[in-house]
Protein backbone atom coordinates (compact mmCIF):
# COMPACT_ATOMS: atom_id res chain seq x y z
CA UNK A 1 0.00 0.00 0.00
CA UNK A 2 2.69 2.51 1.00
CA UNK A 3 4.88 1.45 -1.88
CA UNK A 4 1.97 2.09 -4.19
CA UNK A 5 1.46 5.55 -2.71
CA UNK A 6 5.12 6.37 -3.21
CA UNK A 7 4.83 5.46 -6.85
CA UNK A 8 2.02 8.01 -7.15
CA UNK A 9 4.38 10.66 -5.82
CA UNK A 10 6.72 10.11 -8.77
CA UNK A 11 5.66 12.51 -11.54
CA UNK A 12 6.54 10.30 -14.50
CA UNK A 13 4.71 7.29 -13.05
CA UNK A 14 1.70 9.42 -12.19
CA UNK A 15 1.69 10.87 -15.71
CA UNK A 16 1.69 7.43 -17.30
CA UNK A 17 -0.97 6.12 -14.90
CA UNK A 18 -3.25 9.06 -15.77
CA UNK A 19 -2.68 8.38 -19.45
CA UNK A 20 -3.68 4.72 -19.05
CA UNK A 21 -6.92 5.56 -17.26
CA UNK A 22 -7.99 8.51 -19.39
CA UNK A 23 -9.48 6.80 -22.48
CA UNK A 24 -11.55 4.36 -20.40
CA UNK A 25 -12.81 7.09 -18.13
CA UNK A 26 -13.67 9.32 -21.07
CA UNK A 27 -15.76 6.57 -22.68
CA UNK A 28 -17.46 5.77 -19.36
CA UNK A 29 -18.26 9.47 -18.85
CA UNK A 30 -19.80 9.86 -22.30
CA UNK A 31 -21.92 6.70 -21.93
CA UNK A 32 -23.13 7.47 -18.41
CA UNK A 33 -24.02 11.09 -19.18
CA UNK A 34 -25.80 10.15 -22.41
CA UNK A 35 -27.72 7.42 -20.61
CA UNK A 36 -28.70 9.54 -17.60
CA UNK A 37 -29.66 12.60 -19.62
CA UNK A 38 -31.37 10.60 -22.34
CA UNK A 39 -33.48 8.79 -19.76
CA UNK A 40 -34.17 11.94 -17.78
CA UNK A 41 -35.09 14.11 -20.76
CA UNK A 42 -37.06 11.65 -22.87
CA UNK A 43 -38.41 8.82 -20.75
CA UNK A 44 -38.92 10.16 -17.23
CA UNK A 45 -42.54 11.27 -16.65
CA UNK A 46 -43.39 14.97 -16.27
CA UNK A 47 -43.78 16.37 -12.76
CA UNK A 48 -47.36 16.90 -11.58
CA UNK A 49 -46.54 20.41 -10.30
CA UNK A 50 -43.69 21.67 -12.43
CA UNK A 51 -44.55 19.96 -15.74
CA UNK A 52 -41.56 19.54 -18.02
CA UNK A 53 -39.50 22.32 -16.46
CA UNK A 54 -38.28 20.00 -13.71
CA UNK A 55 -36.04 18.29 -16.30
CA UNK A 56 -33.52 21.07 -15.62
CA UNK A 57 -32.94 19.05 -12.43
CA UNK A 58 -30.84 16.51 -14.39
CA UNK A 59 -28.37 19.28 -15.21
CA UNK A 60 -28.69 21.43 -12.12
CA UNK A 61 -28.64 19.00 -9.20
CA UNK A 62 -25.50 17.00 -10.16
CA UNK A 63 -23.61 20.23 -10.93
CA UNK A 64 -24.62 21.74 -7.59
CA UNK A 65 -23.77 18.56 -5.67
CA UNK A 66 -20.34 18.19 -7.21
CA UNK A 67 -19.57 21.89 -6.96
CA UNK A 68 -19.41 21.15 -3.23
CA UNK A 69 -17.98 17.65 -3.61
CA UNK A 70 -15.09 18.94 -5.71
CA UNK A 71 -14.41 21.61 -3.12
CA UNK A 72 -14.24 18.95 -0.39
CA UNK A 73 -11.89 16.81 -2.52
CA UNK A 74 -9.76 19.88 -3.19
CA UNK A 75 -9.63 20.64 0.54
CA UNK A 76 -8.45 17.10 1.36
CA UNK A 77 -5.79 17.37 -1.30
CA UNK A 78 -4.69 20.83 -0.14
CA UNK A 79 -4.51 19.61 3.46
CA UNK A 80 -2.35 16.65 2.44
CA UNK A 81 -0.10 18.99 0.50
CA UNK A 82 0.28 21.37 3.43
CA UNK A 83 0.86 18.78 6.14
CA UNK A 84 2.95 16.15 4.35
CA UNK A 85 4.55 18.55 1.86
CA UNK A 86 3.53 16.42 -1.08
CA UNK A 87 4.08 18.31 -4.31
CA UNK A 88 1.60 16.16 -6.20
CA UNK A 89 -1.24 17.06 -3.81
CA UNK A 90 -0.86 20.73 -4.64
CA UNK A 91 -1.03 19.88 -8.31
CA UNK A 92 -4.14 17.74 -7.83
CA UNK A 93 -5.91 20.57 -6.01
CA UNK A 94 -4.84 22.97 -8.73
CA UNK A 95 -6.16 20.63 -11.43
CA UNK A 96 -9.56 20.44 -9.70
CA UNK A 97 -10.17 24.16 -9.17
CA UNK A 98 -11.33 25.14 -12.70
CA UNK A 99 -13.65 22.13 -12.89
CA UNK A 100 -15.24 23.08 -9.57
CA UNK A 101 -15.65 26.66 -10.76
CA UNK A 102 -17.29 25.44 -13.98
CA UNK A 103 -19.73 23.20 -12.08
CA UNK A 104 -20.63 26.04 -9.71
CA UNK A 105 -21.26 28.29 -12.70
CA UNK A 106 -23.49 25.65 -14.33
CA UNK A 107 -25.40 25.22 -11.05
CA UNK A 108 -25.99 28.97 -10.74
CA UNK A 109 -27.04 29.56 -14.35
CA UNK A 110 -29.32 26.51 -14.61
CA UNK A 111 -30.75 27.32 -11.18
CA UNK A 112 -31.53 30.78 -12.47
CA UNK A 113 -33.18 29.37 -15.61
CA UNK A 114 -35.24 27.08 -13.39
CA UNK A 115 -36.10 29.82 -10.91
CA UNK A 116 -37.55 32.17 -13.54
CA UNK A 117 -40.51 29.97 -14.58
CA UNK A 118 -41.03 28.45 -11.09
CA UNK A 119 -40.42 31.35 -8.69
CA UNK A 120 -40.92 34.22 -11.12
CA UNK A 121 -37.43 35.61 -10.68
CA UNK A 122 -34.00 34.94 -12.14
CA UNK A 123 -32.20 35.76 -8.93
CA UNK A 124 -32.93 36.42 -5.29
CA UNK A 125 -30.45 37.17 -2.52
CA UNK A 126 -31.41 34.31 -0.28
CA UNK A 127 -29.09 32.07 1.69
CA UNK A 128 -28.73 29.14 -0.72
CA UNK A 129 -28.14 31.22 -3.83
CA UNK A 130 -25.83 33.70 -2.13
CA UNK A 131 -23.67 31.04 -0.48
CA UNK A 132 -23.35 29.20 -3.80
CA UNK A 133 -22.29 32.48 -5.43
CA UNK A 134 -19.66 32.88 -2.70
CA UNK A 135 -18.43 29.39 -3.60
CA UNK A 136 -17.92 30.58 -7.18
CA UNK A 137 -15.93 33.59 -5.92
CA UNK A 138 -13.85 31.27 -3.71
CA UNK A 139 -13.01 29.10 -6.72
CA UNK A 140 -12.07 32.17 -8.76
CA UNK A 141 -9.92 33.50 -5.90
CA UNK A 142 -8.13 30.16 -5.64
CA UNK A 143 -7.44 30.03 -9.39
CA UNK A 144 -6.22 33.64 -9.28
CA UNK A 145 -3.87 32.82 -6.37
CA UNK A 146 -2.31 29.95 -8.33
CA UNK A 147 -1.47 32.43 -11.09
CA UNK A 148 -0.40 35.25 -8.78
CA UNK A 149 2.99 33.79 -7.78
CA UNK A 150 5.96 33.00 -9.99
CA UNK A 151 7.08 30.37 -7.49
CA UNK A 152 4.71 27.43 -7.86
CA UNK A 153 5.37 26.05 -4.38
CA UNK A 154 4.53 29.38 -2.76
CA UNK A 155 1.41 29.66 -4.93
CA UNK A 156 0.39 26.15 -3.92
CA UNK A 157 0.77 26.93 -0.23
CA UNK A 158 -1.14 30.21 -0.41
CA UNK A 159 -3.96 28.67 -2.43
CA UNK A 160 -4.13 25.66 -0.08
CA UNK A 161 -4.64 27.95 2.90
CA UNK A 162 -7.43 29.81 1.11
CA UNK A 163 -9.01 26.46 0.16
CA UNK A 164 -9.00 25.31 3.79
CA UNK A 165 -10.45 28.59 5.06
CA UNK A 166 -13.19 28.37 2.43
CA UNK A 167 -14.32 24.97 3.73
CA UNK A 168 -16.45 26.86 6.24
CA UNK A 169 -18.75 27.75 3.33
CA UNK A 170 -19.66 24.11 2.61
CA UNK A 171 -21.92 23.46 5.64
CA UNK A 172 -23.41 26.92 5.13
CA UNK A 173 -24.48 25.99 1.58
CA UNK A 174 -25.73 22.58 2.64
CA UNK A 175 -27.78 23.71 5.64
CA UNK A 176 -28.83 27.07 4.21
CA UNK A 177 -32.22 25.66 3.25
CA UNK A 178 -32.85 24.61 6.86
CA UNK A 179 -31.31 27.50 8.76
CA UNK A 180 -32.96 30.32 6.84
CA UNK A 181 -36.22 30.92 5.03
CA UNK A 182 -35.54 30.50 1.37
CA UNK A 183 -37.29 30.08 -1.95
CA UNK A 184 -35.04 27.15 -2.72
CA UNK A 185 -36.61 23.82 -1.97
CA UNK A 186 -35.28 21.69 0.86
CA UNK A 187 -32.88 18.80 0.51
CA UNK A 188 -34.29 15.64 -1.06
CA UNK A 189 -32.06 13.59 1.21
CA UNK A 190 -28.47 12.55 0.68
CA UNK A 191 -29.62 9.77 -1.66
CA UNK A 192 -32.57 11.74 -3.10
CA UNK A 193 -35.07 9.48 -1.29
CA UNK A 194 -37.80 12.14 -1.54
CA UNK A 195 -37.89 11.91 -5.35
CA UNK A 196 -40.09 9.35 -7.13
CA UNK A 197 -38.04 6.36 -8.37
CA UNK A 198 -38.81 6.87 -12.08
CA UNK A 199 -37.25 10.34 -11.81
CA UNK A 200 -34.59 9.42 -9.26
CA UNK A 201 -32.83 6.67 -11.18
CA UNK A 202 -31.91 8.85 -14.18
CA UNK A 203 -30.89 11.56 -11.71
CA UNK A 204 -28.47 9.15 -10.06
CA UNK A 205 -27.02 8.24 -13.45
CA UNK A 206 -26.53 11.92 -14.21
CA UNK A 207 -24.85 12.41 -10.84
CA UNK A 208 -22.52 9.50 -11.61
CA UNK A 209 -21.89 10.94 -15.08
CA UNK A 210 -20.84 14.31 -13.64
CA UNK A 211 -18.54 12.53 -11.18
CA UNK A 212 -16.87 10.61 -14.00
CA UNK A 213 -16.57 13.82 -16.02
CA UNK A 214 -14.86 15.46 -13.05
CA UNK A 215 -12.42 12.55 -12.56
CA UNK A 216 -11.57 12.37 -16.27
CA UNK A 217 -10.91 16.07 -16.52
CA UNK A 218 -8.92 16.14 -13.28
CA UNK A 219 -6.57 13.47 -14.61
CA UNK A 220 -6.19 15.22 -17.93
CA UNK A 221 -5.47 18.59 -16.28
CA UNK A 222 -3.14 16.93 -13.79
CA UNK A 223 -1.20 15.53 -16.72
CA UNK A 224 -0.85 19.04 -18.15
CA UNK A 225 0.35 20.38 -14.80
CA UNK A 226 2.91 17.57 -14.52
CA UNK A 227 4.25 18.46 -17.97
CA UNK A 228 4.39 22.13 -16.99
CA UNK A 229 6.24 21.65 -13.70
CA UNK A 230 8.57 18.94 -15.02
CA UNK A 231 9.24 20.39 -18.47
CA UNK A 232 13.02 20.25 -18.08
CA UNK A 233 13.13 16.61 -17.00
CA UNK A 234 14.14 13.94 -19.51
CA UNK A 235 10.87 11.99 -19.15
CA UNK A 236 8.77 15.02 -20.09
CA UNK A 237 10.99 15.75 -23.08
CA UNK A 238 10.78 12.16 -24.22
CA UNK A 239 6.99 12.22 -24.07
CA UNK A 240 6.81 15.56 -25.87
CA UNK A 241 9.00 14.24 -28.70
CA UNK A 242 6.94 11.08 -29.02
CA UNK A 243 3.62 12.93 -29.07
CA UNK A 244 4.65 15.70 -31.46
CA UNK A 245 6.13 13.31 -34.00
CA UNK A 246 2.93 11.24 -34.13
CA UNK B 1 -40.61 2.03 -21.09
CA UNK B 2 -42.27 4.64 -23.29
CA UNK B 3 -41.29 8.18 -24.15
CA UNK B 4 -42.90 11.00 -22.18
CA UNK B 5 -43.46 12.91 -25.45
CA UNK B 6 -45.59 12.04 -28.46
CA UNK B 7 -43.72 14.03 -31.07
CA UNK B 8 -40.47 15.90 -31.65
CA UNK B 9 -42.19 19.27 -31.58
CA UNK B 10 -43.61 18.39 -28.19
CA UNK B 11 -40.15 17.39 -27.05
CA UNK B 12 -38.62 20.70 -28.17
CA UNK B 13 -41.47 22.68 -26.60
CA UNK B 14 -40.96 21.00 -23.18
CA UNK B 15 -44.52 21.82 -22.17
CA UNK B 16 -43.98 25.54 -22.74
CA UNK B 17 -40.76 25.64 -20.74
CA UNK B 18 -38.57 25.00 -23.80
CA UNK B 19 -36.62 28.23 -23.55
CA UNK B 20 -35.55 27.64 -19.93
CA UNK B 21 -34.81 23.94 -20.34
CA UNK B 22 -32.79 24.31 -23.54
CA UNK B 23 -31.01 27.37 -22.18
CA UNK B 24 -29.81 25.24 -19.26
CA UNK B 25 -28.78 22.41 -21.56
CA UNK B 26 -26.84 24.77 -23.86
CA UNK B 27 -25.03 26.51 -20.99
CA UNK B 28 -24.04 23.20 -19.37
CA UNK B 29 -22.80 21.67 -22.64
CA UNK B 30 -20.99 24.87 -23.60
CA UNK B 31 -19.17 25.17 -20.26
CA UNK B 32 -18.22 21.48 -20.30
CA UNK B 33 -16.89 21.63 -23.87
CA UNK B 34 -14.90 24.78 -23.08
CA UNK B 35 -13.25 22.91 -20.18
CA UNK B 36 -12.43 19.90 -22.35
CA UNK B 37 -11.22 22.10 -25.21
CA UNK B 38 -9.04 24.17 -22.91
CA UNK B 39 -7.39 21.05 -21.43
CA UNK B 40 -6.70 19.62 -24.89
CA UNK B 41 -5.37 22.93 -26.22
CA UNK B 42 -3.17 23.39 -23.15
CA UNK B 43 -1.71 19.93 -23.63
CA UNK B 44 -0.80 20.53 -27.29
CA UNK B 45 0.66 23.91 -26.39
CA UNK B 46 2.81 22.44 -23.59
CA UNK B 47 4.12 19.60 -25.75
CA UNK B 48 5.18 21.91 -28.60
CA UNK B 49 6.73 24.33 -26.10
CA UNK B 50 8.86 21.58 -24.56
CA UNK B 51 10.06 20.41 -27.98
CA UNK B 52 10.88 23.92 -29.25
CA UNK B 53 12.73 24.78 -26.04
CA UNK B 54 14.81 21.65 -26.25
CA UNK B 55 15.61 22.22 -29.93
CA UNK B 56 16.71 25.75 -29.08
CA UNK B 57 18.99 24.53 -26.29
CA UNK B 58 20.56 22.03 -28.64
CA UNK B 59 21.11 24.69 -31.29
CA UNK B 60 22.82 26.94 -28.72
CA UNK B 61 25.04 24.08 -27.57
CA UNK B 62 25.98 23.25 -31.17
CA UNK B 63 26.79 26.89 -31.91
CA UNK B 64 29.03 27.09 -28.83
CA UNK B 65 30.88 23.99 -29.92
CA UNK B 66 31.41 25.40 -33.40
CA UNK B 67 32.79 28.61 -31.90
CA UNK B 68 35.20 26.68 -29.67
CA UNK B 69 36.40 24.60 -32.60
CA UNK B 70 36.88 27.71 -34.73
CA UNK B 71 38.82 29.36 -31.88
CA UNK B 72 41.10 26.33 -31.51
CA UNK B 73 41.95 26.32 -35.22
CA UNK B 74 42.93 29.97 -35.57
Amino acid sequence: MWKWLHLLAKPDRLYRLCGQWLPWLAVATACTLAFGWGWGFVFAPPDYQQGESYRIMYIHVPAAMWSMGIYAAMAVSAFTGLVWQMKMSDLVARAMAPIGAAFTFIALVTGSAWGKPMWGTWWIWDARLTSELILLFLYMGIIALYHAFDDRRAAGRAASILILVGVVNLPIIHYSVQWWNTLHQGSSGLLQQAIAPEMRIPLRWSILGYLLFFITLTLSRLRNLLLLTEQHRPWAREIAHQEIKK
Amino acid sequence: MSSAFHSWSQFWAMGGYGFYVWLSVCVALLVMSVLVGHSAHQRRHLLTMIVTKQDREQRILAAKKRKQNAGAKS
